[in-house]
């Protein structure tokens, strides 16, 4: 079958701005696939480079070597298949959690009544649906999270890519969040490629796992196909028997990069 | 009684007003002729006429604007002068800062150039502006313009350097094009910095006009003053004066309630509007 999303062979170097000399490949020779419906999570210890790889796969960040493919088609700029949840807050302040939700489709040329009856619906779908006049400062974390959510699928991308979009929300919310996209997700069955430095998370929520070692010059170095069934809550999966042996199958492999990366990291402090 | 006036949250107005008072009634005592023996002075007329008398000023103020009826076409002048040197420096600022900000290389070739200006004590330009725009408002709205044009393009430039790249990265994904981008990111991102700095860019233009009347015109508030200067009328100098202030607060006030409105989403310190 065509991937949705095939990322060949990637390399990603930076060259320091300060000393040209200096340089620093986060990610080397990464090929990575995601077809068409497949939730797939990235996990890895931190400054790994998995954001840099769903930057590659967003066409955000032109990869060193290697291509990106979109359902075959080789990529060139901004990826219009994909809708991107980015880590830290991406919403417009100055607009209301409406029109934020309607950007896209307002930058689409989709006429404006028709661009806000889709915006009320998808907010009503993610749980906000009397917040559309709000402004983002007047949301809670979790709000602008799912206004987020919304502002992404209102488009209905065949890919959506996810950057630790949960990471800063509290335990409860989160829990909420991951089976509210799981939900949706079920619904439309888009290629998803999920970063996210929790393993729980990761095995909760996808049909495959993928660890990177740690960085410099991060590659995959293990690949684990999560066979519980759907749908699943992400509270109750936890304590399913096969749940703990995938989690203790794939810390196995993790463990030991996570500690490297702490050392690094130490030997640099 | 005390309790009734005792300065609090409640009576601030009353106190402020009360201070205003004191003022003037202290100015009244210490420059009536013939009220207090001198204390600085040789004779009991010369502290009236280097200070002025509030009495007196208040009564030129109602002449002017309700006796003679003769300061209505000045204001206009000076406000017209104020207005326009503000529209277009803003304009001019905000255009120049954008196009900068997004142009790295015209900003690195003429960076030297713009410290130097904006370094310039400008106001030394308003004889220059005189000789080119001639005595009327064009030579004030001028100097007004140079004045505001830096203050709108620092915090344009800026503005539009410090967008959120998440913000930047997310409008880019959702499909905007680069003339979207300036439209619905740029633009408003660097819009609330110019907000930021209406408070001074509308003083500073209102500096402009009433310094570039004072140094040569026909007309405005400033042409009142020079000309009461140069008669030794101080009460008539300080009466412009209290008009300029008034005029100047009424200015600042208005671009409180334009920010007030435009500015909505802007989160103020200290409001809990968290659901």
């Amino acid at each position: 079958m065509l991937a949705a999303l095939a990322l060949e062979q990637i390399t990603c170097t930076f060259v320091s701005r300060d000393a040209p000399g200096q340089r620093y490949t986060a990610v080397r020779d990464v090929s990575l696939a995601v077809a068409p419906g497949e939730f797939v999570s990235v996990v890895g210890p931190t400054g790994c480079g998995k954001s840099t790889l769903l930057n590659v796969a967003a066409g955000l960040l032109a990869p060193s070597a290697g291509s990106v493919r979109v359902f075959g088609e080789p990529l060139a700029g901004i990826n219009a298949r994909a809708g991107y949840m980015f880590q830290s807050e991406a919403l417009m302040p100055w607009r209301t959690a409406l029109e934020n939700v309607i950007a896209g489709l307002q930058f689409r040329g989709v006429p404006d009544a028709e661009a806000r009856r889709l915006g009320e619906a998808w907010l009503k779908r993610v749980g906000l649906g009397g917040f559309g006049d709000r402004y983002p400062h007047q949301l809670s974390g979790g709000m602008r999270k799912r206004t987020s959510l919304a502002q992404t699928l209102v488009l209905d991308p065949d890919i959506i890519l996810m950057d630790e979009p949960f990471s800063a929300l509290d335990v409860q919310t989160r829990q909420l969040m991951e089976n509210e996209v799981l939900e949706l997700w079920a619904a439309k069955r888009k290629a998803v490629l999920f970063i996210t430095h929790d393993l729980d998370e990761a095995i909760a929520m996808s049909d495959r796992v993928v660890v990177l070692s740690a960085g410099p010059a991060a590659h995959p170095i293990g690949e684990f196909a999560i066979d519980l069934p759907r749908p699943r809550d992400v509270a109750e999966v936890r304590v399913a028997p096969r749940f703990i042996d995938l989690h203790k199958a794939i810390w196995d492999v993790l463990r030991e990069e996570v500690l490297k990366g702490y050392e690094r990291q130490k030997r640099a402090a | 009684m005390w309790s009734l006036i005792k300065p609090s949250q409640r009576t601030l107005r009353f106190w402020q007003i009360g201070v205003l008072a004191a003022v003037f009634v202290v100015w009244h005592v210490l420059t009536k002729p013939g009220l207090i023996p001198p204390i600085f002075f040789d004779n009991d007329r010369q502290a009236a006429f280097f200070f002025g008398e509030p009495i007196k000023i208040f009564a030129r103020i109602w002449d002017w604007f309700f006796g003679a009826r003769d300061i209505y076409g000045h204001l206009w002048v000076t406000l017209l002068e104020t207005v326009l040197a503000f529209a277009i420096g803003t304009a001019a600022g905000l255009a120049v800062g954008l196009w900068l900000a997004l142009s790295p290389l015209a900003a690195a070739i003429l960076d030297p150039y713009i410290k130097a200006l904006n370094s310039m004590p400008r106001v030394i330009l308003a004889p220059i502006f005189a000789v080119w725009f001639g005595l009327g408002m064009a030579s004030k709205v001028a100097l007004g313009f140079t004045l505001v044009f830096f203050i709108v393009f620092f915090n344009v430039y800026q503005g539009v350097k410090e967008v959120s790249p998440t913000v930047l990265a997310s409008a880019r994904m959702l499909g905007a094009s680069q003339r979207q981008l300036l439209r619905h990111v740029y633009l408003p991102s660097a819009t609330s910095w110019v907000f930021s700095s209406l408070h001074t860019s509308v003083g500073l233009a209102f500096v402009g006009a009433v310094v570039g009347e004072y140094l040569g015109s026909a007309r405005g508030v400033g042409y009142l003053i020079l000309q009461a200067e140069g008669t030794f009328d101080i009460n008539t100098v300080m009466a412009g004066i209290l008009v300029l202030t008034a005029f100047a607060l009424a200015l600042d006030w208005a671009v409180g309630v334009v920010e007030r409105r435009l500015m909505k989403w802007q989160p103020r310190s200290g409001e809990t509007e968290k659901l």
